[in-house]
C-alpha cells in the first residue's frame, strides 16, 4: 500500500486485464499526470476496473472512481469495494431530477457538485460514466449533466473521452460471473467546454466525443 | 524437476532448435541488411517473427524443463488464451453467457485436471459427451431461441478445438510406450517441431516459389508449391528425427507426413472459420494479442490424431 492503491484493487486490476486482454491505445492524447476527468460509455462493472488498471500506476494511485451510491451502498461487500478499495467517490443518483422544487434540485445539484470537486482536491482525477447507469452497449444513452458543471467549475481540468469495447460481453449488466473476451480502449482528445456553451450542446458534443471512439462495427 | 535435462536426446532436440533458431535469426538480420523496399515489409515480418519463436521456444523450454506440471499449464494457459480469441470473434448471444463462463472455468479446467490424474478414459470422452450435451441443454435454459443451432454448434466447435483438441498435445505425456518411459516429452517436442516447421517451411516455400493457389477464397496465401515443399521438407526433417522418438525412420516418415497434413487441414479450416465470421470487424482486437489461434490452428488438427496413433499402435 505503500503507493496508496489497496492490495485488493491492485489484485482485481490484474484479473480484468486477464480476463478482457485489453489493449489501450491512447488516440488523442498521452497518460500524464495532470489531473483529469475521464469519461467513458458504460456497460459493465468492469469498466471502471479496465480503464484504470490501464493507467499507469502512479496516476491510478490519484484517480477515483464516481459510482452511484443507492447501488454501492447496498451491501457491505459493496460498499467495501466502492469504499475502501477503490476509494469511489459515490453519489446519490436521480435525486436532483425527481424532485418537484427547483429550488431544491438546485440545492441537490449543489451538493453533488460539491462532492466531485472535493474529491478531484488538487491533484485527484475522476473516472465518470456519465450515462448515469449501465447500458447494452448498443447506443450511447444521452449524457446526465454532472459533467457539464463539473467542467464549468473545473476548466483547468483535462476531460478525457475514452471508449470501451466488448465490456457488454464480458460482463453484461444483472451478471456475476465474467467470461474472458478480448476488449478495446480507445483514450481520446481531450476536451473542454465552452465559455458560453449550452448544456444540451456541450453534453451532445461529449457524448459524440466518446462514441467516435468506436472501433468495432457492431459488437 | 529438471530431470529433463538427464535426458541426452531430449537436450539434443532442444539444441536442434536452439541451433535454427540462431541460424534464422542470422539470415533474418543478414536479409535486413540487403532489403530492397519492395522486400521491406515481407523480411519485417520474416523478423517480427523470429522474434516470436525466440519467446515461444524460451517459454516452451521451461515448461519442458519444470516437467507435466509444466506441460499442462502452459498448453492450459495456451487454450485459455485461444478460447479467448475464438469466443471473442464468434457472435454469441447474452443468453450464452452462463454456458461461456462454464466453457471457460469449467470444462478447459477440468480437462486439463483429467490428464493430470491420468484419468484417459474421461479426459476422452468429457467434452466430445458431457460437454456436447451440457452446452445446448445450458443456452436452452437460458431460454433465447434465436439461432439457437448456430450459437451452440459454434460453442462446442470452440471448445472442441480449443480446450479437446489442443489438450492431447499434454496428453502424449501420459501414454506408456514400452521401453520409452520418462521420455514423452520428447514426443510432445517431436509433434510440435514437425508441426510448426511445416507451417514455416509452407510459409517460406511459398514465398520462395508459390505460384498456383489452392483455395483462394479461402485463404489466399496458400499455394501448391508452399504446400508440397512445406509438406516434404517438414516430412523429411521429421523422418530425420526419428532417434528422438519410438518409432522406426519409415513409421516417423508416416508420422511427419500426417502431422504436415493435418496442420495444413488445421489451418485452412481456421482460415475458413475466420472468413466466414467477417474477421474484418475484430481483426483490430486479435491484432495486438498476435494472433495465437493462428499460431495453434495446424497443432488442434494434428494433436489428437498423432495422439491416437500412437496410442494405437505403440501402446500395448
Amino acid at each position: 500500500m505503500s503507493n496508496g492503491i489497496h492490495p485488493v484493487a491492485s489484485f482485481l486490476a490484474a484479473l480484468a486485464r486477464g480476463i478482457t486482454g485489453v489493449q489501450v491505445q491512447w488516440a488523442g492524447c498521452e497518460p500524464n499526470e495532470r489531473q483529469r476527468i475521464y469519461f467513458a460509455n458504460h456497460t459493465s462493472h468492469l469498466d471502471f476496473v479496465v480503464l484504470w488498471s490501464a493507467l499507469p500506476s502512479e496516476i491510478r494511485a490519484r484517480t477515483r472512481p464516481i459510482a452511484a451510491k443507492d447501488y454501492w451502498d447496498q451491501t457491505s461487500l459493496r460498499r467495501y469495494l466502492a469504499a475502501n478499495v477503490f476509494r469511489a467517490v459515490l453519489l446519490e443518483r436521480g435525486v436532483a431530477s425527481k424532485t418537484q422544487h427547483p429550488e431544491e434540485a438546485h440545492f441537490v445539484g449543489r451538493h453533488l457538485m460539491d462532492q466531485m470537486v472535493e474529491a478531484l482536491g488538487t491533484e485527484n482525477s475522476l473516472i465518470l460514466f456519465p450515462e448515469g447507469t449501465r447500458g447494452t452497449g448498443e447506443k450511447l444513452a444521452p449524457f446526465r449533466s454532472g459533467i457539464y458543471h463539473l467542467a464549468q467549475h473545473r476548466p483547468d481540468v483535462e476531460l478525457v473521452p475514452a471508449y470501451l469495447e466488448n465490456m457488454n460481453r464480458i460482463l453484461p449488466k444483472g451478471e456475476f460471473l465474467p467470461v474472458p473476451m478480448l476488449s478495446l480502449l480507445t483514450f481520446g482528445k481531450p476536451l473542454q467546454v465552452g465559455p458560453d456553451e449550452p448544456k444540451d450542446v456541450f453534453l451532445e458534443r461529449a457524448r459524440e466525443a466518446v462514441a467516435s471512439l468506436r472501433r468495432i462495427g457492431n459488437a | 524437476m529438471f530431470e529433463a535435462l538427464h535426458d541426452t536426446k531430449l537436450v539434443w532436440l532442444c539444441s536442434g532448435v536452439l541451433f535454427l533458431l540462431v541460424v534464422s535469426t542470422l539470415i533474418g538480420q543478414a536479409l535486413k541488411r540487403r532489403r530492397t523496399d519492395s522486400s521491406r515489409s515481407t523480411i519485417d515480418n520474416l523478423n517480427a517473427r523470429i522474434r516470436a519463436w525466440w519467446k515461444m521456444c524460451a517459454i516452451f523450454a521451461v515448461a519442458v524443463m519444470v516437467g507435466k506440471i509444466g506441460a499442462l499449464v502452459l498448453f492450459g494457459l495456451i487454450s485459455f488464451l485461444a478460447m479467448r480469441e475464438y469466443m471473442t470473434l464468434v457472435p454469441t448471444r447474452r443468453g450464452d453467457h452462463l454456458t461461456l463462463f462454464w466453457s471457460f472455468f469449467v470444462i478447459m479446467p477440468l480437462q486439463y485436471y483429467l490428464i493430470g490424474i491420468q484419468w484417459y478414459g474421461f479426459f476422452a470422452i468429457m467434452i466430445p459427451v458431457l460437454a456436447f450435451v451440457f452446452v445446448p441443454t445450458s443456452i436452452a435454459i437460458a431460454g433465447d431461441t434465436e439461432h439457437f443451432l448456430e450459437r451452440a454448434a459454434k460453442i462446442q466447435f470452440g471448445i472442441m478445438v480449443c480446450a479437446y483438441c489442443l489438450s492431447h498435445a499434454p496428453a502424449l505425456l501420459l501414454l506408456k510406450i514400452p521401453g520409452f518411459e520418462g521420455h514423452d516429452a520428447r514426443l510432445l517436442l517431436y509433434l510440435v517441431i514437425v508441426d510448426q516447421m511445416s507451417d514455416v517451411l509452407q510459409y517460406v516455400w511459398g514465398k520462395l516459389i508459390g505460384k498456383h493457389k489452392i483455395a483462394w477464397r479461402v485463404s489466399p496465401n496458400k499455394t501448391w508449391e508452399g504446400f508440397v515443399g512445406g509438406v516434404a521438407s517438414a516430412t523429411a526433417l521429421g523422418t530425420a528425427l526419428w532417434w528422438a522418438t519410438p518409432f522406426t525412420p519409415l513409421q516417423s516418415a508416416g508420422m511427419s507426413f500426417m502431422i504436415c497434413l493435418l496442420g495444413f487441414a488445421g489451418g485452412l479450416v481456421m482460415s475458413a472459420i475466420k472468413r466466414d465470421i467477417g474477421i474484418k470487424d475484430f481483426g483490430v482486437v486479435i491484432e495486438g494479442h498476435g494472433g495465437i489461434l493462428d499460431r495453434i490452428d495446424s497443432l488442434c488438427f494434428a494433436a489428437p490424431i498423432f495422439f491416437h496413433l500412437i496410442r494405437y499402435y505403440f501402446v500395448p
